[in-house]
């Protein structure tokens, strides 16, 4: 007998998120006109860990927003998974993660996290078995039956990113989901989702203030500059290791380095 | 915690049993006061002239007033009180239905409103409008018409229907409003947490919108459950049709000169009728709305 000659591996399209020539205007028209993206144009390969940092109000929030077909563009297209926006949203291809975890206080954690499964159709037992599931990719076995207000805020976003997770989909958006932690619990945050990262190869784009956290987390660093949004550079960002080590390592301080170089001409411009 | 919460609601009766004795006492007080000016013929310049005279014939004695339930009405072998109990049932049974049929309007015009930015600008105010029109003008228009048209329906129409109409018009209202805030209570960061999941409006309507609003909901219930009460007794007295508290109320008061403690008797017994409606809501509200931080009144 011979091997089954096809791989046991899912064939994606090469680009998770394709984005090109992307402008977008609030209020046209008005006195109150934004031009808050220009002419963007952004590549995202599936498997990717992509961030998005720059000052506040140069267009990450918005960027992230019209990738998950939230807005519309003004002009040029986004592609997700070789659809536009909004299909893959209605075939729930993306997951998204605010700063707020913005858990339901009326559900317990468990159900929190079957909130999409129950709005996908599945049955009581599977939803069941996935949310055990995902409360032990995110540590959380034993606060199943917690009520959000119970839970701390580590806690409540570590919610957030399993609900997020739960139906896997293949790419993860989030806006600075964790913005409004402390510095120790916001780095065990990151490592905890480099392990989940890893584990489940979901391609991520992800929206921080915080340099360190930009080169920690990413296999890319996409640098903004405001008015009007545009995309000053991309870095590639290879640490080597992929863990809490590489905090230290000098590779880690050159990028962080060559991130805020960016960033500063960004500023003086 | 459920020894702590069973000592608050120990506390709770044992305050309102405390304000009915004080409520009881000051009641005795004024009275004994009143009845000692009018008695002593005595013109107290300030008070004489600002606070009523009082007597027994408008103001029985709480042990008056107490024996009035206990008491048989001449020609009756039944105590007052179990006659008020039955006439409470009736009105009871007027308002739930009227409560039960508000909410139901209430909820759908919420729904209804909240789903369009223009049909809420353009029929708020008219909803606003509606409870400015005085009941007791409605009331008869009510049940005349109850009478008269509603052969359409599979069931006989009886008089109390019309009452508990009545009772709905007040009803609905609370509910309506407090449920428009509630449906648009959830911050844009839900809604755009349920669109980016591709939730349909029902189920954002089921899963996000309705159980955010249900803290709204409930205070409107417990104003609607109280207001029911009242709907049914205005609605009673003004429609004409027999038993119920508003009846008794009326019948008392029409020969309070040979019992004034019966109207007494009746009228709290309208007190207490609302007063356990909004318990029986309250209790509604601590069974389903339990959530950390929400203390249910009871
Ligand atoms: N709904 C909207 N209506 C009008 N203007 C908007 C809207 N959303 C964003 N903007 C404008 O677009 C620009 C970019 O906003 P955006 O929220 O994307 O910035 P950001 O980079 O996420 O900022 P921050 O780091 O503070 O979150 C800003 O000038 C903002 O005022
Ligand atoms: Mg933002």
């Amino acid at each position: 007998m011979t091997a089954d000659p096809t791989p046991a591996v899912e064939i994606r399209p090469a680009s998770a998120v394709e984005i090109s020539g992307v402008t977008k205007v609030f209020n046209p028209g008005g006195t109150n006109e934004v031009l808050a993206l220009d002419n963007i144009d952004l590549n995202v390969d599936a498997g990717d860990f992509v961030t998005l940092i720059g000052p506040s109000g140069c267009g990450k929030s918005t960027l992230l927003r019209l990738v998950a077909a939230l807005v519309d563009s003004t002009s040029g297209t986004v592609l997700v998974n070789g659809k536009t926006a909004d299909q893959a949203r209605l075939d729930r291809d993306y997951s998204m993660v605010f700063q707020k975890a913005g858990l339901f206080d009326w559900r317990d954690v468990s159900r929190n996290i079957e909130l999409p499964l129950e709005l996908m159709g599945w049955k009581a037992a599977d939803r069941r078995r996935r949310s055990a599931e995902m409360l032990e990719l995110v540590k959380l076995v034993d606060f199943a039956h917690h009520h959000p207000l119970e839970l701390s805020g580590g806690m409540a976003q570590r919610v957030a990113i399993a609900r997020a997770m739960s139906f896997k989909p293949a790419l993860l958006l989030m806006d600075e989901p964790f913005g409004a932690l402390d510095e120790m619990t916001r780095e065990h945050m990151q490592n905890e989702l480099l392990r989940i990262w890893s584990e489940t190869e979901t391609t991520v784009i992800f929206v921080t203030h915080s340099i360190s956290e930009a080169v920690f987390l990413s296999t890319k660093v996409v640098v903004m500059s405001p008015r009007p949004g545009r995309i000053a550079a991309v870095i590639d960002n290879d640490l080597g290791t992929r863990d809490d080590t590489a905090r230290d390592t000098p590779q880690f301080f050159a990028n962080v380095s060559a991130v805020r170089r960016v960033l500063r001409a960004g500023e003086s411009q | 915690m459920g020894l702590k919460r069973l000592r608050g609601s120990l506390r709770q009766v044992i305050v309102f049993s405390l304000f009915v004795v004080l409520l009881m006492a000051g009641y005795s007080a004024y009275k004994g006061f009143g009845q000692s000016i009018d008695d002593a013929q005595t013109d107290w310049p300030v008070v004489g002239s600002i606070l009523p005279r009082t007597d027994d014939l408008t103001m029985p004695s709480v042990f008056e007033i107490i024996a009035g339930v206990f008491a048989e009405p001449r020609g009756l072998n039944e105590a007052f009180g179990s006659i008020v109990l039955r006439e409470a049932a009736i009105t009871l049974r007027e308002a739930a239905v009227g409560f039960s049929v508000g909410v139901i309007v209430g909820l759908t015009i919420a729904i209804v409103l909240s789903s369009s930015q223009l049909l809420e600008r353009a029929l708020v105010p008219h909803v606003i409008a509606s409870q400015t029109i005085p009941l007791i003008a409605i009331a008869p228009i009510v049940v005349i018409w109850g009478r008269k048209n509603m052969d359409f329906l599979p069931w006989e129409w009886h008089d109390w229907m019309s009452v508990s109409l009545i009772a709905t018009y007040l009803t609905f209202f609370p509910v309506a409003i407090n449920g428009l805030r509630g449906l648009h209570s959830p911050s844009s960061e839900a809604l755009e947490l349920m669109d980016s999941y591709a939730a349909r409006r029902g189920q954002t309507l089921w899963r996000l919108r309705l159980p955010a609003s249900l803290p709204y909901l409930f205070s409107a219930f417990k104003i609607a459950a109280t207001a029911s009460v009242v709907g049914a007794i205005v609605g009673e007295i003004s429609a004409g049709v027999t038993g119920g508290l508003g009846r008794r109320i009326l019948l008392e008061a029409q020969r309070y000169t040979t019992g004034p403690e019966r109207l007494y008797v009746a009228v709290l017994g309208a007190a207490a009728l609302g007063i356990f409606v909004f318990l029986c809501i309250s209790l509604l509200e601590y069974s389903l709305v339990r959530r950390k931080g929400t203390e249910a009144i009871l």
